[in-house]
């Protein structure tokens, strides 16, 4: 039996299995042969086309649509794969309303741009269901690399320097490989375990060893790393998690969204993973969509995300913010926390509305309470437990145009190192192209 | 409403619209359905001598080339003529025609090039009661083969000869179908209008392999592991069978012969250009047999609504309009000067007419770093192939530079004197150089 939507508190089984299997399949359903033929067709195959420069890993898209409408989706699978190795992954998670959509001409011409991702996603899920891998790995070069996190950088970066002949070990903290593509992103996105058929897939190259719970600065050192190896590139993302700083934090009901989001993707079964009536999700980011989204779609019954800025600055995209409203999540711009009020356990937050005046938020005096029986805090990750050794640039690791960090033989690149979005296919790019700097390093 | 009723041959029918000899009209079942959703006429499916019918393949006997959403763009067939006795379809014929007399009713005939052949049917085909026939001397596939179809219609002499002996053994209007197979369409439509022939109906179907199967290494539609070719038809002949009808609408030899255009005719303005060609009428079959009967109501409101706006009140207003302006290349105005322009406004930045015009022709669009694309009128030939590339409708356009300009091109004021290749000082044989 159902718990129902108005059940108080935080509570499992708010929808039964077969609610909860309806919410989180696939938010874009793959296209069929036929249809992937007619949005292939659309593509006008631009010259020097937008959508090439707007990709941060510049998939040739032209031609891999060309290469679709042809009838040949394996050879458009790997035109995707030879600039990104997790283009499977990218088709379903890339914010490609900001990025090659946006800039489609016909996104210009009629506000319906060519569906790049969904295309993309068919020709990958085509290879990928053939079980093929279509690289294989150059001479070996006698090199050995470490790659420290197995998140889309790191993939990236190990995929890229086996494929060159080097030997690759691979360590991540976690017991499972895939990073953020594994425990951070909306279960609607990658569906039916995509993340880790994807690593099992790149793993194929071969030369790749993957070593799981080791932590860098517990079990690892930078230091040892270098010495055993001709080269290291860190891939460690974003582990910290900023905080509320406001009264009431500690109370039960009021957790980080990554480590909800990171619990609900490991789930086996959805039913069991407990949900508050009343949820307030903190933040304006990809982070506080996922969360708000999903706990709608677990059965809460009220889910605000409360973002202190204006939707226009709002760091989730127009079309992630009216997923979120179709799926009957409420967005409250203008707004940042002041307490969360409660004996013990959260019951309502209170929230100050606010003024923004040359970039600076302030609050305006006026305060709201909603009901409030668990708060996510999605305002930011920060970098945390990198080698002291390396420069830092802002808050995160200093790398030039390479992925080059301060300490020579130490790359860097994802989520951890300066520069670039925080988004997987940034990642995706910053390894394949630190890799192939630490090739031409090693072999120069 | 204008009026779309159409006197062809003396044939009345209530709109131009006839469907043609093919396997929409092989039947009385069919024939019937098709008037009733408004067609004005039908040439019966091909009937052949008396005696035991000829017999089709049992294997598919069509096959279509299609755009990305299945949109049939092109139709192949290896059918023959009809398949079913002959006394069966004059029966048919004669019933239909009785119920229908408002509707015109045309009978294709394929017989032996033999007189008696003719003999024999044409009386027995004038007691249905039809309203003429129509001589299947196009059909590329199978029957030429036994010296019948496009075996008669690719020379001229066996044309004149069989239209003099329908002429002879039949009352009423004789219509020779031609067949594009052949180098020059003219000559068929003389030798047919030779021999007396009222009118001539083109094109019949061109010779054709749709598709090559690449696992069983076999042409489709394949019988067996085999295939030959088909005739093909569908929108993507009419721009051939356009052509073929202007050829014979501006021959001074064939001037004035009446023609029923056939070739892909797929909505009213496939028809309305045919007819603006000089044909009396049209004739359907691939959109019939890519949508149904019903398609022929577009036909009529949409040829109704352009005639109204138009303020024509009879087909007969603008039937050949076109012709005069079809000329032979020589006689075009080596005068008339144009640039492509490009709406600022309009353009969506793909760069098609760029990587065109770049590629494949004159270097004559410039693209800036912010992709903006501008016509360099020093290079531009107005050739038009960055109109045809562009995606947006109208955004490329052709301006002609008026008399007086400079062409940047060439340097030299544009005249506006009308002056053609015949007088052009570059032609060893002009007839009137300055």
């Amino acid at each position: 039996m159902a718990t129902s939507h108005q059940a108080s508190g935080i509570q499992a089984a708010r929808l039964d299995a077969a609610g909860i299997a309806e919410n989180f399949s696939d938010l874009h359903p793959p296209y069929d042969a036929h249809e992937a033929a007619v949005a292939a067709d659309r593509c006008y195959f631009c010259y020097d086309a937008p959508c090439m420069t707007a990709c941060p890993t510049s998939i040739d898209i032209p031609q891999f649509i060309r290469e679709i409408q042809a009838g040949h989706p394996e050879s458009a699978a790997r035109t995707i794969l030879e600039q990104n190795i997790l283009g499977g992954m990218c088709a379903r998670v890339c914010p490609t309303e900001t990025l090659c959509e946006e800039v489609c001409v016909r996104e210009t011409a009629e506000g319906k741009p060519v569906e790049i991702g969904r295309l993309q996603r068919y020709a990958t899920d085509t290879l990928m269901a053939k079980g093929e891998h279509p690289f294989t790995r150059a001479a070996a070069t006698g090199k050995k690399v470490a790659v420290v996190g197995a998140g889309p950088a790191g993939l990236s970066a190990a995929h890229r320097l086996a494929m060159l002949g080097h030997d690759v070990v691979v360590y991540d903290a976690r017991s499972k490989p895939g990073g953020l593509n594994e425990f951070g992103i909306a279960a609607y996105k990658t569906t039916n375990g995509f993340a880790q058929r994807e690593v099992d897939w790149l793993l194929q190259i071969g030369g790749i060893t993957m070593d799981y719970g080791q932590k860098l600065g517990e079990d690892l050192s930078l230091d040892a790393l270098k010495e055993a190896y001709d080269a290291v590139f860190l891939s460690i993302g974003l582990a910290g998690v900023n905080a509320l700083r406001a009264p009431g934090e500690d109370m039960d009901g009021v957790r980080d969204a990554v480590d909800f989001i990171a619990e609900l993707r490991q789930a086996d079964d959805l039913t069991t993973l407990p949900v508050g009536r009343n949820v307030v999700v903190i933040g304006g980011g990809m982070t506080a969509v996922d969360a708000a989204v999903q706990s709608k779609l677990l059965g809460a019954e009220n889910v605000t995300i409360a973002y202190r800025r204006s939707r226009e600055e709002m760091g989730a995209s127009r079309f992630e913010q009216d997923l979120a409203a179709s799926k009957g999540v409420k967005l409250m711009f203008n707004v940042m926390p002041v307490a969360v009020h409660g004996s013990g356990a959260a019951a309502e937050i209170e929230l100050e509305y606010t003024q923004v005046a040359d970039g600076k938020v302030s609050g305006t005096g006026e305060t709201l309470r909603l009901a409030a029986d668990q708060v996510f805090k999605a305002i930011g990750q920060t970098l945390e437990g990198q080698p002291e050794a390396l420069a830092l640039e802002g808050r995160k690791i200093k790398v030039d145009a390479s992925g080059r960090t301060s300490v020579a033989g130490v790359w860097a690149g994802g989520d951890c190192a300066s520069g670039g979005e925080d988004l997987t296919v940034t990642a995706v790019a910053e390894g394949r192209d630190a890799a192939m700097d630490i090739h031409s390093s090693l072999m120069g | 409403m204008a009026d779309l009723t159409t006197e062809f041959l003396g044939i009345k029918s209530p709109n131009p619209f006839w469907l043609a000899s093919a396997p929409p009209t092989d039947k009385e079942y069919n024939v019937r359905r098709a008037f009733e959703a408004g067609w004005g006429g039908v040439v019966w499916k091909t009937l052949g001598a008396e005696g035991p019918p000829v017999v089709n393949v049992n294997g598919p006997r069509y096959g279509a080339i299609w755009g990305a959403d299945r949109r049939l763009l092109g139709l192949n067939n290896i059918e023959l003529i009809t398949d079913r006795p002959l006394q069966t379809n004059l029966e048919e014929i004669t019933r239909v025609k009785k119920d229908y007399p408002d509707r015109a009713v045309i009978v294709s005939i394929m017989v032996p090039c033999e007189e008696q052949a003719w003999k024999d049917i044409l009386p027995q085909v004038e007691a249905t009661g039809a309203d003429g026939i129509e001589l299947n001397f196009g059909c590329p596939h199978g029957m030429a083969e036994r010296g019948m179809g496009s075996a008669v219609g690719q020379v001229p002499e066996y044309i004149q000869m069989v239209t003099e002996w329908c002429k002879k053994y039949y009352s009423k209007p004789v219509i020779v179908k031609l067949t594009p197979n052949i180098t020059d369409i003219r000559h068929p439509a003389r030798a047919a209008h030779a021999g007396n022939a009222d009118a001539v109906s083109l094109i019949n179907t061109i010779n054709s392999i749709t598709s090559v199967n690449l696992d069983s290494m076999a042409p489709e539609p394949t019988i067996g592991g085999k295939g030959t070719h088909g005739g093909y038809c569908g929108p993507a002949v009419k721009p051939i069978a356009l052509n073929m009808v202007a050829e014979i609408a501006r021959d001074p030899q064939t001037r004035g012969l009446p023609i029923s255009a056939i070739g892909g005719v797929t909505t009213w303005r496939d028809a309305a250009e045919f007819m603006a060609l000089g044909a009396g009428n049209v004739q359907v079959c691939t959109a019939a047999m890519t949508y149904g009967f019903n398609v022929v109501k577009e036909m009529i409101s949409g040829l109704s609504n352009w005639m109204d706006e138009k303020g024509y009140t009879s087909t007969q207003d603008f039937i050949g309009m076109a012709v005069p302006n079809v000329t032979d290349w020589q006689y075009l105005d080596l005068n008339y000067v144009t640039k492509a322009r490009i709406s600022q406004e309009d353009c969506i930045k793909c760069g098609r007419c760029y990587a065109a015009c770049e590629d494949t022709s004159h270097q004559a669009i410039a693209m800036s770093e912010d992709r903006v694309f501008t016509v360099k009128d020093d290079e531009c030939v107005a050739c038009n192939l960055c109109v045809n590339v562009c995606p947006v409708e109208g955004c490329i356009t052709m301006e002609e530079v008026p008399a007086g300009q400079i062409d940047e091109r060439t340097g030299e004021v544009v005249s506006d004197e009308y002056a053609n290749w015949t007088t052009h000082p570059n032609n060893p044989s002009a007839t009137a150089a300055e």
